[in-house]
């Protein structure tokens, strides 16, 4: 039986090859394969054959399990393409169905040119129908995988970009918070500020809140602890940054932030260096550069 | 039992945790300061936990404690060196340490006293 199929499927590949490769592909362009111009013509042409002689010298080799050696080709093949156009940004649907939009034009090649009694068709498609879901499967499971290092990769970055504590003058640190601030990104923000204020033995901690959207009961709350907590160590906390609009919602939902808070980073700076006896004064024209100190 | 030193330096009491609190050793140096406070005639009083590595809400509610005790006895209690870790834990619990002022090391916690003395002499000068 398996030496059947295998001639069968060998034989179907060899003499028809073309035929079952332009039905193919004509279905996956009625599917809308090409549309947003994200693979070319040509290159989604060179995918199916690929992946034609991947098929035939996987059966031509004997095998009929998807799992097997002799397939390890064609999973590797699916696996970039399902890697790649899940940065490309294609959706689920439009990445299985590169693999199963194959079996109809396989089996109705096979209905034509096979031996056409039901016994021989049913030996034909149901190993081939088989091993096709499970590369269809195959390809999806790459897919998630693809997206979800994506967003782990993202996540990262975010991270990154999101903490960093700047020194302003000798014992004033800023904090510009920028996005939502969930409880996570508080813990790793209250743990990057109270270090730095070890560090850098500051005694009073600018939070600027300029690129923080909203500020709910939640937020103000994850804000209220770390000020609390840069207090217990005896440095003081500024909040500068609150936008009119966040500062109407908040008296509206009664938020309350019992802190010293400013409008701007400036006079919030401006603060820090009073409360150190320091002042910022003019000393004299601007130069001609522009570069006033 | 094992005691805490309380050190005099001035008008001030120093007092450095560098073993783990446990609290037997609170209560003690509860009663320890409170009496040293009284016989010293001290006017403020440091507490250096820069060593402390754990903490729970008895030993915030102890600081919370000696603090009013020590502000009864009319003397400012500052503490100084708390670790970010420390810090976190406390706000998690719900210890504010209202009456306490705090430092970020010892030097910064003395001047602190010196201020506040200062102050409230010269109120009482008015």
């Amino acid at each position: 039986m398996a030496q059947s199929l295998r001639q069968a499927v060998s034989k179907l590949l060899s003499n028809h090859e073309a035929e079952v490769l332009a039905e193919w592909q004509q279905s996956l362009k009625a599917d809308g394969a090409l549309k947003g111009g994200r693979v070319k013509e040509a290159e989604l042409a060179a995918q199916c054959t690929g992946f034609l002689r991947q098929l035939r010298l996987g059966f031509e080799a004997g095998a009929t399990d998807a799992d097997s050696v002799e397939f390890a080709g064609m999973r590797e093949m699916l696996a970039d393409l399902s890697r790649a156009r899940a940065l490309q940004g294609f959706s689920p649907r439009e990445t299985a169905i590169f693999v199963f939009s194959l079996k109809q034009p396989l089996f109705s090649a096979f209905d034509k040119h096979g031996s056409g009694d039901a016994a021989a068709k049913l030996q034909f498609n149901s190993p081939v129908g088989l091993l096709l879901d499970r590369m269809g499967l195959h390809t999806m499971d790459v897919f998630h995988k693809a997206r979800e290092e994506l967003i782990v990769r993202q996540e990262r970055e975010i991270a990154e970009l999101s903490t960093p504590v700047i020194k302003l003058w000798h014992g004033i640190l800023a904090l510009p918070l920028i996005g939502t601030l969930d409880s996570q990104r508080t813990q790793v923000v209250m743990e990057n500020l109270l270090e730095s204020i070890v560090a850098q033995e500051a005694e009073i901690a600018i939070i600027d809140i300029t690129g923080v959207p909203t500020v709910d009961t939640l937020t103000a709350q994850h804000l209220l602890k770390t000020v609390s907590a840069a207090r217990l160590m005896g440095a003081d906390c500024i909040i500068s940054g609150i936008r009119p609009q966040i500062a109407q919602t908040m008296v509206h939902l009664g938020v309350e932030l019992t802190v010293i808070s400013k409008a701007t980073l400036a006079d919030a700076f401006a603060l820090a260096l009073k409360r150190q006896g320091r002042a910022v004064t003019k000393v004299g024209k601007p130069e001609q550069s522009g570069a006033a100190s | 039992m094992q005691r805490i030193p309380i050190l005099k330096l001035g008008e001030t009491l120093l007092v450095t945790i560098q073993v783990d609190m446990d609290d037997q050793i609170a209560n003690a140096l509860e009663e320890d300061l409170a009496a040293e406070v009284v016989r010293a005639g001290a006017r403020g009083v440091v507490i250096d936990i820069s060593a402390l590595e754990i903490v729970d809400s008895f030993i915030g509610r102890m600081l919370d404690t000696i603090a009013a005790v020590a502000r009864l006895l009319d003397a400012d209690t500052v503490v100084v060196g708390m670790r970010p870790a420390v810090a976190i834990t406390l706000v998690e619990l719900g210890v504010s340490l209202d009456g306490v002022g705090t430092a970020l090391d010892v030097d910064r916690g003395m001047a602190l006293i010196r201020r506040h003395t200062e102050r409230s002499d010269a109120d009482d000068g008015d």
